[in-house]
């Protein structure tokens, strides 16, 4: 290489490759009110539809009378599910090989089901229709514990499917059964759990969470019929994946569907299934040969599409007296609602749950999951989380600090006791995962050196001191999560959708000018991807970001991708771009070669350009190798300079952090205040600082929703609660505290860039570390375990349990 | 259902157009001023997506009668902006500090904020946080976006020494 000199630095910096702080190309468009949402679309002679949705969780339909809503002026069509049965769409497949009802069949399953579908010329006329659609039910008992799911007495809820003995995923035991699924040694593990001499076991619920992304869910689908080919615009975190669903399941030729995910206005795991919404704006425009837009509003988002979590983890941890962990058992109860739509890899119906050793060096281990239905919202997506993940790393962040409190020893003291340690890596845990990379002791004692742990423990102890003395009503709790996530879906070989592997991909243009156009099967929801992805092409084509844009989204031009989500965009599509890139070198490599007529062997590549080795005036950078790509004929090779490319990821990658929350809790009123929260984070290589810090915040302000407010439950009778924003916790810029962030940097080692995804990890870590630290406060007084969510109602009915309260 | 006759400013401009009364201003804003910037993420008026400034007020779009709107001054996120295209401070300090992600909520949000600088020109960081709690965010955390407002204030109170 070249000595460094002010001119390379120059150039280095004009590209605003890997590493820079780039400003987002997006944020013109946004900041002026001229992004393009789906609800923004208007077509000539577009039409609305709206749901008819039920009352009632669990009722059979006796009938629907449309007449009253056809009345209406305006109102063009009233869809039910005999409408759509002649073309076999009243049921859809989910991502989860189960099926679910586009609109009721015979049954209501949960409360706010689709029951039929208004189709008329504005929003008003059609929700004027709504009301007048009379659906008469016969009330049937709710199943709203999934504790009794599998009673002998439990009612039926999928009639549909009560004489199926075999599920998607193995055999089903009872007719509210979906699915069992364990992995590890159970019988090494319950000797080790035989033989310990300290074992501990909790049952820690994650309560039923949503995304809630500010922009709800919805399309406008438009049917050509001239030319036979249907369009749909919509919130889809996975375009290419809808247009072979849309295909498969409405028999239109792949080619004759165009999918396009114009700007998404969050996604967080929302977007990726596929809603009864898409399917019958989809049939309404191909029987009116009209466009037709669907927008769902705030309550049926909340109500109707994609919960997530619903887990009731029972943990037990095998233990030396030292603190030494010498196996793990978990068993999990799932709550799937009433149909499995769950939005994981098809052949992990628990998602990567078995991460759930997680940053910890654990002998043996087993998980067994059993998933069942309820009368509840299908759904079960990774809300801002690999699949399963958040709840895997909750379950033993918390179990550990349970067993921290039986062993008395200090939570971060056995965390460091038992982390994985750098030589291991790569770690194969006893579930199964290779963890390709780590160094969680640094990350572990920089965190603990960063908020000065000893300080705040000693203060801990004068508040303790004080407390008991009745000189202050406020309890100091400390929580610690090191958490690793499994990121990057993933190596065809064990991850698919539907059959679909899970590879990502991206296609790069050279223009003759020496601009670039790339696309990429993923679709940005305010990652950034546009800014980031054009860095890594930067630094790998040695062409400016500014002079790369980058599409998404549309099926017609982009190459074939799974989309986003997962925190798979960096670690997958991210991969393809880099190597996409260096195709496009190898190339140019070829071209410069002929040019300064030496052998390829003899050139160096140069941040922007390729020069002979030892002779750095004779070079060509990438415009002049473009230029000449498309106007010289050189021997042997065609014109142009494009390339593809399909990246099928050798192994997920695996993003890790150390978290340390500190909290002030008035005992008298439960109202929990956050003091500090410090977030350590290595997502490997680090493409966009800036980026990767705002992605910290936001994934760290929904986990504080999550862990200290956020909850979607039922009655007894199966009526939804929390299924709008004022029952449903969405922080304000007042609750949220400010976020303390810092990193280390470990990079993947099969990655070609050495990153590893970061979005999704601060929920991941942030639920666990608030959570222990609001355990934490009361830990003296003999509490082990409180569920979430941590509201100041719970949070004061803790404290009253324990006998704190006046 | 019959239309009734509304007039108003928006963004400078007199509009005159027929409408049922009990159109919301948010959708006449979006569908027929073809004005989609501001956004409806709730219909509780909680999430302050659909923010716009009606006669120097912030309000929530999506509780606005249009015929409330009789006669009114509106100013959308379309307004902000100079007309020769300059950004406003603003709207500089959003990109610079990124304080914004997906772009849905930052229309209103910064027109509240926006509105919130008008009304107080030096505000500290709780007063900024409580200015924009009608607003809310689900991808940034506010940290940057209450840095953004910060620097904006900074900017405006350089420029207005400056005049």
């Amino acid at each position: 290489m070249n000595a460094h000199t002010s001119a390379d630095t120059e150039r280095v910096e004009k590209l605003q490759g890997l590493g820079s702080s780039r400003r987002r190309v997006e944020d013109a468009r946004f900041t002026q009110g001229k992004g393009n949402y789906v609800d923004d679309i208007k077509l000539p002679g577009m039409l609305f539809g709206d749901f008819v949705r039920s009352p009632y969780g669990h009722a059979r339909i006796k009938s629907i009378d449309k007449k009253a809503a056809l009345a209406v002026p305006g109102v063009v069509a009233v869809l039910t599910a005999e409408d759509l049965k002649p073309l076999n769409l009243h049921y859809m497949p989910t991502l989860a090989g189960d099926v679910q009802a586009v609109l009721a069949d015979e049954k209501v399953l949960f409360q706010n089901q689709e029951v039929a579908f208004v189709v008329a010329e504005n929003r008003y006329v059609a929700a004027d229709a709504v009301d007048l659609v009379e659906v008469e039910y016969d009330e049937l008992p709710a199943l709203v514990d999934a504790f009794r799911a599998m009673d002998g007495n439990a009612p039926l809820l999928r009639d549909d499917i009560k004489d199926k003995k075999e599920g998607a995923h193995g055999p089903r035991r009872h007719h509210n059964h979906i699915f069992h699924w364990e992995e590890g040694d159970e019988a090494s593990v319950n000797r080790a759990l035989a033989d310990a001499e300290v074992t501990v076991e909790e049952l820690i619920s994650y309560q039923r969470v949503h995304p809630c992304p500010l922009e709800t869910c919805g399309c406008v689908a438009s049917m050509d019929k001239v030319n036979g080919k249907l369009t749909l615009w919509g919130t889809f975190q996975a375009p290419h994946a809808v247009r072979t669903v849309a295909s498969l399941i409405t028999n239109i030729p792949e080619h004759n569907i165009r999918i396009v995910s114009p700007d998404i206005g969050g996604g967080f795991g929302n977007k990726v299934g596929v809603y009864p919404g898409y399917i019958c704006a989809a049939v309404a425009s191909i029987v009116t040969g009209v466009p037709i837009k669907w927008v769902e509003d705030r309550i049926e988002n909340l109500t109707a599409t994609a919960f997530a979590r619903d887990y009731h983890m029972t943990g037990r941890l095998a233990a030396k007296r030292d603190g030494t962990i010498t196996g793990l058992h978990c068993h999990v109860l799932a709550d799937h609602g009433a149909f499995d739509a769950c939005a994981d890899p098809t052949k992990f119906p628990a998602g990567f749950f078995n991460i759930c050793t997680g940053s910890y060096d654990i002998p043996v281990a087993y998980v067994g999951v059993d998933g069942v239905y309820t009368n509840k919202a299908p759904g079960g997506v990774a809300y801002r989380c690999s699949f399963r993940v958040t709840e895997a790393a909750y379950l033993i962040e918390r179990m550990i600090d349970v067993l921290a409190r039986k062993l008395d020893m200090d939570p971060a003291e056995l965390r460091l006791k038992n982390l994985i340690r750098k030589e291991q890596f790569p770690y194969t845990s006893a579930l199964g995962w290779e963890y390709d990379s780590g160094d969680y002791h640094t990350a572990m004692n920089k965190a603990l050196e960063a908020v000065d742990y000893k300080t705040l423990r000693n203060e801990q102890a004068r508040n303790r001191a004080a407390f008991d003395r009745g000189e202050t009503r406020s309890l100091m709790g400390i929580g610690i999560a090191h958490f690793t996530e499994i990121v990057g879906a993933g190596p065809i070989k064990n991850c698919d959708i539907l059959g679909l592997g899970m590879f990502d991909s991206c296609e790069i243009r050279i223009h003759p000018t020496g601009s670039a156009t790339a696309r990429l099967g993923t679709i940005s929801q305010g990652q950034g991807h546009a800014t980031t992805f054009a860095q890594i092409l930067a630094t790998e084509i040695g062409i400016p970001a500014d002079d790369i844009t980058l599409e998404e989204g549309d099926t017609d031009t982009a190459p074939y991708g799974l989309g986003t989500y997962g925190s798979r965009s960096t670690p997958v599509a991210g991969a393809a771009t880099a190597m996409a890139g260096r195709k496009i070198r190898a190339k140019a490599q070829m071209i410069a070669a002929y040019l300064l007529e030496v052998h390829e062997g003899d050139l160096e590549w140069d941040v922007d350009r390729f020069q002979v080795k030892g002779n750095p005036e004779a070079h060509k950078t990438m415009k002049e190798i473009a230029f000449s790509a498309y106007n010289q004929a050189i021997p042997g090779l065609e014109p142009g300079l494009e390339a593809v490319s399909y990246y099928d990821p050798p192994n997920m990658t695996y993003p890790f952090g150390a978290y340390v929350c500190v909290v002030d809790i008035d005992v008298d009123t439960g109202v929990t205040d956050i003091r500090s929260f410090y977030a350590l984070d290595d997502c490997g290589t680090r493409i966009n600082p800036m980026i990767i810090e705002g992605q910290v915040h936001g994934g760290l302000t929904e986990a504080l929703a999550i862990a200290m407010g956020q909850e979607i439950s039922y009655d007894e009778i199966g009526n939804v609660q929390g299924g709008n924003l004022m029952d449903f916790f969405l922080p304000t810029a007042v609750e949220t505290p400010f976020w303390q962030t810092d990193h280390t940097t470990t990079p993947s080692p099969h990655h070609p860039i050495g990153a590893k995804g970061v979005g999704e990890s601060p929920n991941v870590g942030g639920v666990p570390a608030f959570s222990n630290a609001v355990n934490d406060a009361f830990a003296h007084k003999g509490l082990t375990h409180t569920q979430m969510p941590h509201d100041h109602w719970r949070v004061w009915k803790t404290a009253q349990r324990l006998g704190l309260t006046g | 259902m019959s239309k009734t006759q509304v007039n108003m400013t928006v963004n400078g401009n007199a509009v005159s157009a027929l409408a049922e009364p009990r159109t919301l201003l948010i959708h006449f804003l979006r569908e027929e001023m073809n004005l989609t910037g501001a956004h409806i993420g709730c219909e509780t008026s909680h999430c302050g997506a659909c923010t716009v400034d009606l006669n120097g007020k912030s309000v929530k779009s999506c509780t606005v009668f249009v015929g409330q709107a009789q006669g009114a001054e509106i100013t959308t996120i379309e307004g902000i902006a100079q007309e020769d295209g300059t950004l406003h401070p603003v709207q500089e300090a959003f990109r610079e500090h990124h304080g914004l992600q997906c772009g849905f909520c930052t229309p209103g949000m910064i027109t509240r904020a926006w509105r919130l600088l008008q009304e107080n020109p030096k505000p500290t960081e709780e007063e900024i946080r409580y200015g924009i709690s009608g607003n809310l965010c689900r991808c940034t955390g506010y940290q940057n976006i209450v840095t953004a407002i910060q620097a904006a204030a900074a900017d405006l109170s350089i420029k207005e020494a400056a005049e």
